[in-house]
């Protein structure tokens, strides 16, 4: 008989150590990025795909909804971003907002057709609304650009009233994207341990049982769905400033498929933390072994069947399997297990 | 007058006619048990009182008022609750966060995104105090995966009891349990009569004949008979079918 720890006070909290930790670590990556041989639009890039697999996993890992055409929400905030600021107003907040509702709002009307939906025709549907999206992008080629992307769109200040901060270096982006990385942790983290994300995730595990416990099933499927798209949405604006511009093939199935590989190599069903760690893993695999050969996406999809095949809970997965099976490291390395890994709960 | 009461219900699979014509009134705080061969349409007949199927024809009434065809959120928030044959528990979950998710208090918050759920003690205490009567108290950190199934059959009955329903209905609470968790049961089923009204399904003649006020006897999708058990002893079907073996 397996006995689960009482419910560890980080469901309780806002602000957890491991997010401490964590935002700690990465203040200081400017710091030494250089010195490792990386460089700081790699941070920049792992924030943002760190938010956006984040917003991703409400929806796998929460959720349990396999949606496989998730890039269109990340592609549709970077051309609302641009667009916003091309065509409605230059100011960075509003046309973040911009990039959150637009993606939302995507994400809503997919959210009426596939609710009712699970598994594999869910996943199906999925794919099939991320292809019309990316189609859109590809032949607006007055409004988006078409192949050639939405070009030109600038970083915008971070204007404060009292004080505006210009964005165009990258540390300065760097630290501007972590503390918006910080905030939506925050905002997820708490909505995953609400009455809310509680009733999300026990209808994942069934969603007979919760219909006849009173609960609008179709309405918890279509919400967490939206708010995914729309998070994922403001990852992609965050995106169109990091690259200066956007593109249709962030939409494409396989940068959707990017974002699964690196949720479940990461270990996004077991852990709040798991897309997280996916996406170091992956980014930082591109770079190094990238560097080395042009077929760099072999090995990492060597490593993905891997994952699949012996530690289908994947990396933080496998890491707090490793440390349950030594109880004395047990002992001394639960507690720094939990704030990596947020705790039992996520197991 | 009834609290619970079909009326001519009838279901249909494409030309399948599963559920000929079912009538049932049960009136607040009777134990009614169904009972009838497999394939017979009981469960049928319980997913139309609980939303679960729509009818093709007749009519559900809960406390005399119509709730035919509404989906199963809505009639489960009218206060029906029901166990499942095919046990059906938020599995990840410990014993206690099952029991929590079915508190009408809880759903009440159910879209509340702003506060963490274990940061109100008075889920968790509620919890415990529904998981007591069903005797699982001291297993309420366990996972209901991990649960025995004895324990997860009681758990069963503790998720539908969290809703505080009006009416609970049990879908062969004793299906795959040994005669001692059959008596736990019985015990627990027990001491649920008279407050609550119960309509069970039940395949065990001993513990439904011991339990029930009246009984309905389901067959080829229709009730064939009907009474108290002492009644049913008598019937002449009930005698001369296999079902009569308990007399």
């Amino acid at each position: 008989m397996t006995i689960t720890p009482p419910p560890s006070s980080d469901a309780t909290r806002l602000v957890t150590p491991a997010m401490l930790v964590l935002w700690l670590v990465l203040a200081t990556v400017p710091l030494w990025i250089a010195k490792v041989g990386l460089y700081p639009y790699l941070g920049i890039e792992i924030l943002i795909w760190s938010l956006y697999a984040l917003a991703f996993n409400l929806v796998l890992g929460t959720a349990g909804l396999p949606s496989f055409g998730h890039g269109a929400y990340f592609g549709i905030g970077a051309y609302a971003f641009g667009l916003c600021q091309f065509n409605v107003v230059a100011n960075l907040w509003v046309c973040l907002v911009a990039a959150f509702a637009v993606a939302g709002l995507a994400g809503a009307l997919v959210a009426l057709f596939i609710s009712h939906r699970r598994g594999i025709y869910y996943a199906f549907m999925t794919i099939a609304f991320g292809q019309i999206f990316w189609t859109l992008a590809i032949k607006s080629h007055g409004i988006t650009g078409g192949e050639d992307g939405l070009l030109k769109i600038a970083r915008l200040p971070a204007d404060f009233g009292v004080a505006s901060f210009n964005l165009n270096d990258n540390v300065a982006f760097y630290y501007f994207v972590l503390v918006l990385f910080a905030l939506a942790v925050m905002a997820m983290w708490r909505l995953t341990h609400s009455p809310y994300g509680r009733v999300v995730a026990a209808i994942k595990q069934s969603e007979t049982r919760a219909a006849h416990l009173g609960y609008n099933v179709w309405i918890y499927k279509a919400s967490i769905f939206t708010l995914s798209a729309a998070i994922s949405g403001l990852a992609g604006g965050l995106f169109a400033m990091a690259q200066l511009a956007a593109f249709p093939d962030v939409m494409s199935l396989h940068q959707s498929g990017y974002v699964v590989m690196m949720t479940l190599v990461g270990g996004g069903l077991v852990s709040f933390w798991g897309p997280v760690v996916g996406v170091f893993v992956f980014l930082i695999a591109r770079d190094v072994i990238g560097a080395l050969t042009n077929a760099w996406m072999l090995y990492f999809g060597l490593l993905f069947i891997a994952i699949v095949l012996f530690r289908p809970e994947g990396i933080a997965g496998a890491v707090s399997a490793a440390f349950q099976k030594h109880s004395l490291i047990r002992r001394q390395g639960n507690s720094a297990m939990r704030l990596l890994f947020g705790g039992e709960r996520w197991r | 007058m009834a609290l619970i009461e079909a009326a001519g219900v009838h279901v249909r699979f494409g030309d399948r006619v599963v559920l000929e014509s079912i009538d049932l009134a049960v009136p607040e705080g009777e134990f009614h048990g169904l009972m009838g061969p497999n394939g017979a349409g009981k469960t049928t007949f319980f997913n139309v009182l609980t939303g679960r199927v729509k009818p093709s024809r007749g009519k559900v009434r809960l406390d005399g008022k119509d709730v035919t065809g509404l989906s199963s959120h809505r009639i489960a928030a009218h206060g029906v609750a029901r166990s499942f044959q095919i046990m059906t528990l938020f599995d990840e979950f410990s014993a206690r966060e099952n029991v929590t998710v079915g508190l009408p208090a809880f759903r009440a918050r159910g879209f509340d995104m702003r506060h963490a759920a274990a940061s109100d003690p008075g889920f968790a205490e509620s919890a415990l105090e529904i998981l007591a009567t069903v005797g699982l108290a001291d297993k309420a950190d366990v996972r209901a995966k991990d649960l025995s199934y004895g324990d997860r059959r009681a758990l069963e009955i503790a998720v539908a009891l969290a809703q505080s329903p009006r009416v609970l209905c049990l879908d062969e609470p004793t299906s795959g349990l040994g005669s001692d968790g059959v008596q736990r049961l019985a015990a627990l089923v027990g001491r649920l009569k008279g407050k609550l009204t119960i309509v069970a399904i039940e395949h065990d003649m001993e513990f439904l004949f011991a339990l029930a006020d009246r009984i309905s006897v389901i067959h080829w999708g229709q009730v064939v008979a009907r009474g108290t058990p002492q009644e049913l002893q008598q019937n002449e079907w009930v005698r001369r079918s296999n079902l009569g073996r308990f007399a």
